[in-house]
């Protein structure tokens, strides 16, 4: 298919420390756009190692990865981080905001990074994202007054400023009550559904992978399903 | 790049830490200020202990030594003159200290483009006849203008108007430890007997007071005509040629040549006064060193600050590069926060730095040796301003620069992962 958004081709990684082990062995698979994918497997078995290869913060790896028909081999941190700013949102269990900066601020930051519009519309879009999410009125709140649940969705409406390819989390709903963690399914339901957002989602709720399309399944490094 | 937002986020992460980065920056300001106040004030005493013998030393001095006459007549003979002759008990020749030919000499040095004026002197010793004690003492015929002018003599005049000498006929100005000795007050008359024996009333009209106390207790000033008249000489008779140069440093080349030229002796202040350019440097270098040691402790408290806000913000750096920033930018913001703190701090410092040097300027500082001085000296250089600035900005540079490579290095998979 030629909607290829991300590709593995043979990933390995190896941690040296204390002793070399292989965490991730041959991983193959691909995703296209608009695919909803759950990753599960038992705790240790290389879901977020793997998470972190594909968003290219993780470079020491073995094997191939092509984002949007690129490869990521050998290219530079600069590069890399325009990629991830540009293609990559990110969602992860801790909410990591800034505390510094308003919750809107927070939810521009990649945006003016990206500088591909203007303040005001980068501002513009940043309080469009946080409607959809139904969280317009915390914009101007800083960031570390906001409950567990808000601050997720906060992190949602970050990831999605820039219209990225992929969103990719990792346990976004681990950290979260079952009300909480039901209104982020829902959101990112919503995305895939309704906006086709592409999404890869690392998580250990059962449930929830259930309701995704497509389930990957992990085992001690390997894809087994 | 996207430098508004990276100053942006610089001043956020500034502005949560804002009284720890307070700290840091009064750091800067306090070495910045210390800086600045030490080299003014220390600039400022150099000056005025250099002032003390430079401003009144000439730049080249032209005189009569007196020593042997280096033409011998056995040299001048036709049989002996091209052999080696050893001459025993040589005597010094005619004791004429007169700048021979002292008018057309000194018509030439006023044609000299390298010669900013020049002020004609005789020194003459005698004797002050204080009842039946005798004092020696020096005498200097001088023209009041020009050694006013060049030599800033009217400036060590504490007591009466130097015109006077002048306006007055017969008239002195006595150093001050000379006139307590002879216990003389203005409008007194003092005696002299000069070395051929002559003896000479003169009307003291005011003191003279220049720092160097030994220097005040021989020393005393007439005009010109007053010393040719005492001396019984015609008014030709000169036996110093003073010049003040524009360039003070050429004077040492200067003398050579005039040396040549005109075949009297000549002396250069660099020669003359050879140690008090060392003292100098010394002075000021415990200055710079004194205050860069400040600046450079103020660093080590910008570099903490910078670490500890690195070690806590190790979250928003993650995030950060997580979102797209990539290890350049992050240096970029931790850098100009560093900067910041210096700009900041630096600014204040030049301020604070001025204004605690205007206070010292003036605290009064009275001292018998300096009858001019009556402040504390302070030297407002400019350049001490320019190069505090730019140590300010070099060492919070220098600072930030290791806290923002280790920022620019954090590994963000690292950080997520730990959580
Ligand atoms: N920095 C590291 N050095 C050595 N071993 C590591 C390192 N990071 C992870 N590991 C090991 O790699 C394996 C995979 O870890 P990973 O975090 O990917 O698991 P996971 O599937 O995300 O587990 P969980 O569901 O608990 O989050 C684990 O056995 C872990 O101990
Ligand atoms: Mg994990």
């Amino acid at each position: 298919m030629s909607d290829i958004i991300l590709e593995a081709r043979g990933i390995c990684k190896y941690f040296y420390d204390p002793v070399k082990v292989k965490v991730l062995n041959e991983i193959n698979f691909s995703i296209n756009k608009g695919d909803f994918v759950a990753v599960t497997g038992k705790s240790g078995c290389g879901k977020s190692t793997l998470l972190y290869i594909l968003s290219t913060m993780d470079t020491d790896y073995e094997g191939e990865l092509l984002i949007d028909g690129e490869l990521m081999k050998g290219k530079k941190e600069k590069q890399l981080a325009r990629i991830r700013n540009e293609k990559i949102g990110f969602v992860f269990q801790f909410h990591y905001l800034l505390n510094e900066f308003s919750v809107l601020k927070n939810v521009m930051l990649p945006g003016l990074k990206l500088g591909k519009y203007s303040d005001t519309e980068v501002a513009d879009r940043a309080m469009e994202k946080l409607k959809m999410l139904g969280i317009e009125n915390l914009g101007m709140k800083k960031a570390n007054q906001l409950s567990g649940g808000e601050k997720q969705r906060v992190a949602i409406a970050r990831a999605l400023i820039n219209d990225p390819l992929i969103i990719m989390g990792d346990e976004p709903t681990g950290n979260l009550d079952k009300k909480n963690s039901e209104i982020v399914f829902d959101i990112f339901k919503e995305l895939a559904e309704r906006y086709k957002q592409t999404l890869l989602i690392v998580t250990h709720d059962q449930g929830f992978a259930a309701n995704t399309h497509r389930i990957i399944e992990m085992e001690d490094g390997k894809i087994i399903k | 790049m996207n430098y508004k937002l990276i100053f942006n986020i610089a001043k956020s992460l500034l502005l949560a830490r804002w009284k720890q980065t307070l700290v840091a920056a009064i750091g800067v300001t306090f070495s910045i200020t210390m800086f600045i106040t030490l080299l003014s004030f220390m600039t400022g005493l150099n000056d005025l202990l250099d002032g003390l013998i430079l401003n009144r030393t000439p730049h080249v001095r032209l005189f009569n030594d007196i020593k042997p006459n280096k033409h011998q007549p056995i040299n001048s003979t036709v049989t002996y003159g091209k052999d080696y002759n050893f001459i025993n008990s040589i005597k010094s020749s005619s004791s004429r200290q007169e700048i021979y030919n002292s008018g057309a000499i000194m018509e030439s040095l006023t044609k000299d483009v390298n010669v900013m004026g020049l002020a004609p002197k005789i020194i003459a010793p005698v004797f002050f006849n204080d009842g039946s004690i005798d004092i020696t003492g020096v005498i200097n015929g001088i023209d009041v203008e020009e050694e006013s002018r060049l030599l800033h003599f009217n400036e060590y005049v504490t007591t009466g108007n130097p015109l006077d000498l002048k306006n007055v006929s017969n008239s002195i100005i006595l150093g001050k430890g000379l006139a307590d000795k002879l216990i003389a007050n203005i409008g007194d008359v003092v005696q002299i007997t000069t070395s051929k024996g002559e003896r000479f009333q003169l009307k003291v009209i005011g003191f003279f007071q220049s720092g160097l106390l030994e220097f005040d207790k021989t020393q005393s000033f007439a005009t010109l005509g007053t010393v040719q008249k005492i001396l019984g000489k015609p008014n030709s008779y000169i036996t110093d040629i003073q010049v003040k140069l524009y360039d003070i440093k050429k004077a040492p080349a200067l003398a050579r040549e005039y040396t040549q030229l005109y075949g009297a002796d000549a002396e250069d202040i660099q020669t003359a006064n050879s140690q008090f350019e060392t003292g100098s440097f010394v002075r000021s270098l415990i200055s710079y060193a004194v205050g860069i040691t400040l600046l450079v402790v103020a660093g080590f408290g910008i570099y903490n600050i910078l670490n500890m806000m690195i070690y806590e913000k190790m979250d928003s750096i993650a995030i950060l590069k997580a979102t797209g920033f990539s290890g350049t930018d992050v240096k970029r913001i931790f850098l100009v926060i560093a900067l910041t703190i210096g700009l900041f701090g630096g600014t204040l410092g030049l301020a604070f730095g001025f204004l605690l040097s205007s206070v010292i300027d003036q605290i009064p500082f009275n001292t018998a040796a300096l009858p001019t001085v009556t402040t504390y000296p302070i030297n407002y250089n400019p350049v001490f301003y320019l190069i505090g600035s730019s140590f300010s900005l070099i060492t919070t540079y220098l600072a930030g620069f290791f806290p923002a490579r280790k920022a620019s290095k954090v590994d963000p998979v690292i950080i997520i992962r730990g959580k």
